[in-house]
């Protein structure tokens, strides 16, 4: 069941289908079992990225983000050692990664709300979702204008 | 009604959590559309409809500044605060109630004592002895202090189960150790800490003893002549009143000779440009206006829970936690945390090697508010070299129906995690 993590379009296309894969389960349980599969189906970052310079801060899990600017588009990877946070990133993941700049800059990620994960927005959650976005969409807005 | 102006539930003569339950409303709440199941007590316990009715009928038609106004409303609410200290002195029979101060919580008490009686006591290439079982609120104060007078801090190990180790203990107070600051029962393991004993021996060795006691006191009797403590420290909020209001019980003999923390009003006798004088503790050491409406819904507090009867919540809480332990042991791959003999409210465990936050983040939606993380105790965390706990922290509201749905649902987590 699980859809292809490195599909092309636009970040608002990839979400799209993000909201449509998790439409198909009604309850709460199913879209967190089909967010730990997502989680379980990333792979994970090689172990010399895990260092403090990668490191997410404002996360009760340990979460690690590497993002890399090729041919003018920002490319992520990332990991951490909870499994539903390892989902959160990785739909992240699938959304910005290989994007140009300014489009994450701009990205509204209100998808999150659709699937039902807004709660984990929260910055009581200590999940660092928040922590995660800002970081991802620092990154990009300091390479835009190379792109 | 009493002196302290509590209007009295009325409390069943025999314990019965389903009655004690229904005089707390959030706990009637919902959350996600299921009934809360709320085992997050060590970190803040609900309130009862008496402590809330107090703060309401206070702020409704007797709110005034104490310890000031010649005016009624002024001598009332000064009256009632005060009587307020009398119950709480009589709370951890504490021998004379100005040796009961208010403050903020068990972080300030703490604070208080190290701002203020440290100094006195601690000096260059001293010794603050704590446990590795400390919260943070008792570790960094003295941490601070030791760090201004040139003095260290020294960690009593913690045994396997989450015990002190009693023969390192004794080992490490032979050492330049001027305090020992000890926690009455861990938040994090709920391992009830033999106080009596330890009190004892750094007594005989000219050491003053500091007890944080912000997880003891909702769950049993506190008599502080008994322990023979110097200083005590706890939480109101924990303890089914209002947040922001605590006690710091001190010896007479101490709260004499210490000076003033703040300054302001209050807490001074006469003030010139010249010389000020202070006042008589406990007023030397409340500056300022207090917190009066909490003052009095704290002291409800206390009537509830008195009323209750703290030692047949004590044996309540007991058998619910030998329940829910032996409950979940059941379960495979469930590794609790803090196996001490005698133990408290708390029960901290790992599920396999599924990270406690996936674990709490599935408990909240079915329902089940626990704790996840390190619990404020990180030098504890990396002793038992796991990265924090799921811990289910129970109060005397808590059912055996709530034991059984907090195993039902580490089942659940294991389905869809392990
Ligand atoms: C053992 C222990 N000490 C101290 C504290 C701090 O209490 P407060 O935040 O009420 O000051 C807590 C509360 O989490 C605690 O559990």
């Amino acid at each position: 069941m699980l859809a292809n993590m490195t599909a092309n379009g636009t970040i608002q296309e990839r979400a799209h289908d993000i909201v449509e894969e998790f439409g198909l389960f009604d309850d709460w349980m199913g879209k967190y079992e089909y967010l730990i599969e997502i989680g379980q189906a990333l792979s994970p970052l090689d172990s010399r990225y895990k260092t403090k310079a990668y490191r997410i801060h404002g996360c009760q899990a340990q979460v690690w983000i590497r993002p890399e600017m090729k041919n003018g588009l920002v490319f992520y990877e990332g990991d951490s050692d909870a499994l539903i946070t390892k989902g959160l990133v990785a739909l992240l993941v699938r959304v910005l990664s290989g994007q140009p700049p300014q489009e994450i800059v701009e990205a509204d990620l209100e998808f999150l709300d659709r699937i039902g994960m807004k709660d984990h927005l929260s910055s009581t959650r200590r999940n660092g979702l928040a922590s995660m976005v800002k970081q991802l969409k620092l990154f990009a807005l300091a390479h835009t204008g190379s792109a | 009604m009493n002196a302290t102006g509590a209007i009295q539930d009325p409390v069943p003569g025999k314990f019965d959590p389903a009655e004690v339950r229904s005089l707390f409303p959030a706990l009637e709440r919902e959350v996600y559309g299921k009934p809360l199941v709320y085992l997050d007590n060590a970190a803040s316990s609900q309130k009862p409809q008496a402590v809330i009715d107090r703060l309401v009928r206070y702020y409704s038609s007797e709110h005034s500044n104490v310890h000031r106004g010649v005016h009624f409303l002024s001598r009332e609410a000064t009256d009632a605060y005060e009587a307020a200290r009398k119950r709480a002195a009589a709370f951890v029979n504490a021998p004379s109630e100005p040796e009961v101060l208010y403050t903020r919580g068990t972080t300030e008490g703490i604070n208080l004592v190290a701002s203020s009686f440290g100094p006195l006591h601690v000096g260059k290439d001293d010794v603050v002895l704590v446990s590795h079982m400390e919260h943070h609120s008792n570790i960094v104060p003295w941490q601070m202090l030791c760090e201004a007078q040139g003095a260290r801090v020294q960690a009593i190990p913690v045994s396997d189960t989450g015990e002190i180790v009693y023969e390192e203990f004794e080992r490490l107070l032979a050492e330049r150790v001027r305090l020992l600051a000890i926690g009455h029962v861990s938040n994090a393991l709920g391992t009830v800490n033999p106080l009596k004993r330890m009190i004892r021996h750094a007594h005989d060795l000219g050491v003053p003893v500091v007890v944080d006691g912000a997880q003891a006191a909702p769950h049993m009797k506190v008599d502080v002549q008994e322990l023979d403590c110097d200083f005590y420290a706890f939480s109101s909020h924990k303890m089914f009143g209002p947040t922001g209001i605590g006690i710091l019980y001190g010896k007479a003999e101490h709260l004499e000779t210490m000076p003033p923390w703040q300054g302001g009003g209050d807490m001074i006798e006469t003030v010139t440009f010249e010389k000020t004088t202070y006042n008589e503790p406990p007023h030397k050491f409340e500056a300022g206006t207090p917190n009066i409406a909490d003052v009095l819904g704290f002291a409800s507090a206390i009537d509830f829970l008195e009323g209750v009867g703290q030692n047949r919540v004590a044996a309540y809480e007991r058998d619910l936690l030998a329940y829910a332990t032996e409950r979940l042991s059941e379960i495979e791959g469930v590794r609790l945390i803090g196996t001490a003999t005698d133990k408290a409210s708390v029960l901290s465990f790992l599920i396999g090697d599924i990270h406690p936050y996936d674990a709490g983040t599935i408990l909240d939606r079915l329902g089940i508010a626990v704790r996840t993380g390190h619990h404020c105790t990180q030098p504890l965390m990396r002793r038992f070299g796991i990265p924090g706990t799921v811990r289910a922290s129970f109060a005397l509201y808590n059912t055996f129906d709530e034991a059984d749905a907090l195993v039902a649902g580490v089942r659940r987590v294991k389905e869809m995690l392990g």
